[in-house]
């Protein structure tokens, strides 16, 4: 019976969310669609071309593989096996959720110009994808050319659903399964929404002058989702843990992981993954992609490699956790400077994540004192942030970066890299503050309403028994 | 009768079964245990986590024998088990009262 109503509720926040503030914006909505169905008219109508659209669909399918399985087992092989198919579950229902909201109202949050609010979330004129078919497209980073818009709408899904799972990491084996779902919506409708919409959206080149979203009007660059998809993760995964309190047994008990072999197997597939989330973030197949997913290999095998030597260093044994750590922070870092920094650039950047998130998960997690149970603020939270701001230093053509292409000039722009890390850091600070206070408030209220964690006797029997009602391994 | 109970490294299991063969032991019943003792444990660490691993993996082994024979399979267990390394583990002998074969009831020596 008590679930039921958990149900129910959920239910009817669902609806409630949507239908009053359909009718709210609905009159600055059809003020917006004017303009923008005007555009393309004037121009010949770009198609899109066969190898971007199966570029893009394979890119897609990439990211899926990165949260199903890949993360799911990262993160499943890193706490007990009595929580095992908990982690799994949590990571599996967040991407169905988050799939579903985001053709729901999420796409149109965040990739639709918002009127009145545009610098900081889209308006609900795409709700339901309405007007997409398949023969509407989306314009990509070059001029003329597009990709379909059911596409990009199913590429940006995958990333929402990513997200939303990699906080789970900061909230193991103590959350309520009902009160993360109730989180997995708000947190979604919050903070990442505004978040994408804030650092993505923006006219396009046929457009570029049209009011865009915050962060990219400071000019920030994040090319796949260091801002928004790692920092944004990674502060609500710290805030989760802070407000859940520790584990039981935390710095007491041995809360070893439990399988090493899933989470290589699962850092593997996000390594694999990651190749269509950085690659793809270009929307097209062309040498830029393809500088993205060189930067993906030896950004990651740097970080790796320079996490191995620091742990090697300093605790006497290279661990295949520290390899597999390394890599993860390596491809975190190398997210938002995928397209932007050169080969060179991209192993230098890999090299500092990888000794910067060693102390994340040490050093910097000591001083935290907070149980951020798979150190996702110290992979990704740090990683995120070396990422982004070093983002703007190697981006720099002085440095074997590409620059940053000004759509005005139809040219690569000047580049000052004091200029650029100053942008950078309104992305860092803004998604900081924005997730961290958003997360923090979710946290707090789902907390006094219905309450964040499981009783201290499910917690000891195990998330899977007490609340799924099955075993990982019955061997 | 004796009962000669010796917990070992796991990895010397065989040589021992094989010493103890080779003397005439009949049989002998092994378990996958776990403890401590003077070798203490060791530490684990995951990523900033440091875990004291206390308790060791041994095998317990126990074998019932007529008390004729307890120094050779004492000598045979020490001889194969020993590495000289601190951890090699330690035998205990036992007095038994009364053993007794299921399948043909019959009791005492003739049991073993």
């Amino acid at each position: 019976m008590k679930k039921l109503i958990v149900f129910f509720s959920l239910l009817a926040m669902l609806c409630g969310m949507s239908v009053p503030a359909f009718a709210e914006n609905a009159a600055a909505t059809a003020a917006v669609t004017a303009p923008a169905a005007a555009a393309p008219a004037a121009a010949p109508a770009p198609v899109p071309n066969k190898g971007d659209t199966a570029f893009m669909i394979a890119s897609t399918i990439l990211v899926i593989l990165m949260t199903l399985p890949g993360l799911a087992l990262f993160y499943g092989g890193l706490v007990r096996t009595k929580n095992m198919l908990s982690m799994l579950t949590q990571v599996f229902v967040i991407f169905c959720v988050i799939a579903l909201l985001w053709v729901i109202y999420g796409y149109s949050l965040a990739f639709s110009a918002g009127g009145g609010l545009n610098s900081f979330i889209g308006g609900f004129s795409k709700a339901f994808l309405a007007g997409i078919t398949p023969d509407s497209v989306a314009e990509t980073f070059s001029k003329g050319v597009v990709i379909p818009e059911l596409l990009f709408v199913v590429f940006q899904l995958t990333f929402a659903a990513i997200t939303v799972a990699l906080v789970v990491g900061g909230l193991a084996e103590r959350i309520k399964f009902s009160a993360l779902l109730i989180f997995a919506v708000l947190w979604f409708t919050f903070s990442y929404l505004p978040m994408a919409h804030m650092v993505w959206f923006w006219g396009g080149p046929s457009a570029f002058a049209d009011p865009a979203g915050f962060i990219f009007g400071k000019g920030a660059i994040d090319f796949a989702g260091g801002t928004v998809v790692h920092i944004n993760a990674a502060m609500a995964a710290l805030m989760g843990a802070f407000v859940l309190g520790k584990r039981i047994g935390y710095g007491k008990e041995a809360l070893a992981p439990h399988s090493l072999t899933m989470t290589m197997i699962g850092a593997a597939l996000l390594w694999v993954g990651w190749f269509g989330f950085n690659a793809g973030s270009n929307l097209e197949a062309n040498g830029t992609a393809v500088l993205a997913l060189t930067n993906t290999i030896v950004a990651t095998a740097a970080a790796a490699m320079s996490w191995m030597f620091t742990e090697w260093l300093l605790r006497g044994k290279p661990s295949m956790l520290g390899v597999a750590s390394g890599a993860v922070a390596g491809l975190v870092a190398v997210t938002p400077a995928a397209g932007y920094v050169g080969p060179m650039g991209a192993i230098v950047l890999g090299l500092i994540a990888g000794v910067l998130c060693f102390w994340g998960v040490t050093g910097l997690k000591k001083l935290l004192g907070v149980d951020d149970s798979l150190d996702v603020f110290g992979v990704h939270g740090v990683g995120g942030i070396v990422g982004a701001i070093g983002t703007g230093i190697f981006a720099a053509p002085s440095l074997g970066g590409t620059g940053v292409f000004d759509y005005a000039a139809n040219k690569v722009g000047d580049y000052s890299i004091i200029g650029q890390v100053t942008s950078q850091a309104w992305g860092v600070g803004t998604t900081i503050l924005w997730s961290g206070i958003v997360s923090f408030v979710l946290f707090k209220l789902i907390d006094m309403v219905i309450g964040l964690r499981v009783t201290e006797e499910a917690e000891r029997e195990g998330l899977d028994t007490s609340t799924h009602g099955e075993r990982a391994y019955n061997m | 009768m004796k009962m000669v109970t010796a917990i070992i490294k796991p990895f010397k299991l065989d040589e021992v079964r094989e010493a103890l063969s080779a003397i005439g032991v009949q049989g002998i019943t092994v378990t996958e245990v776990k403890g401590f003792g003077r070798q203490k444990g060791h530490t684990e660490l995951y990523r900033g986590a440091e875990y004291v691993v206390d308790f060791l993996p041994k095998i317990k082994l126990e074998a019932a024998i007529k008390s004729d024979m307890l120094d050779q399979v004492l000598e045979a267990i020490e001889k194969a088990a020993q590495t000289g390394k601190i951890g090699d583990g330690k035998i205990f002998v036992t007095s038994i009262e009364q053993v007794i074969r299921i399948r043909t009831g019959e009791s005492g020596v003739e049991a073993l």
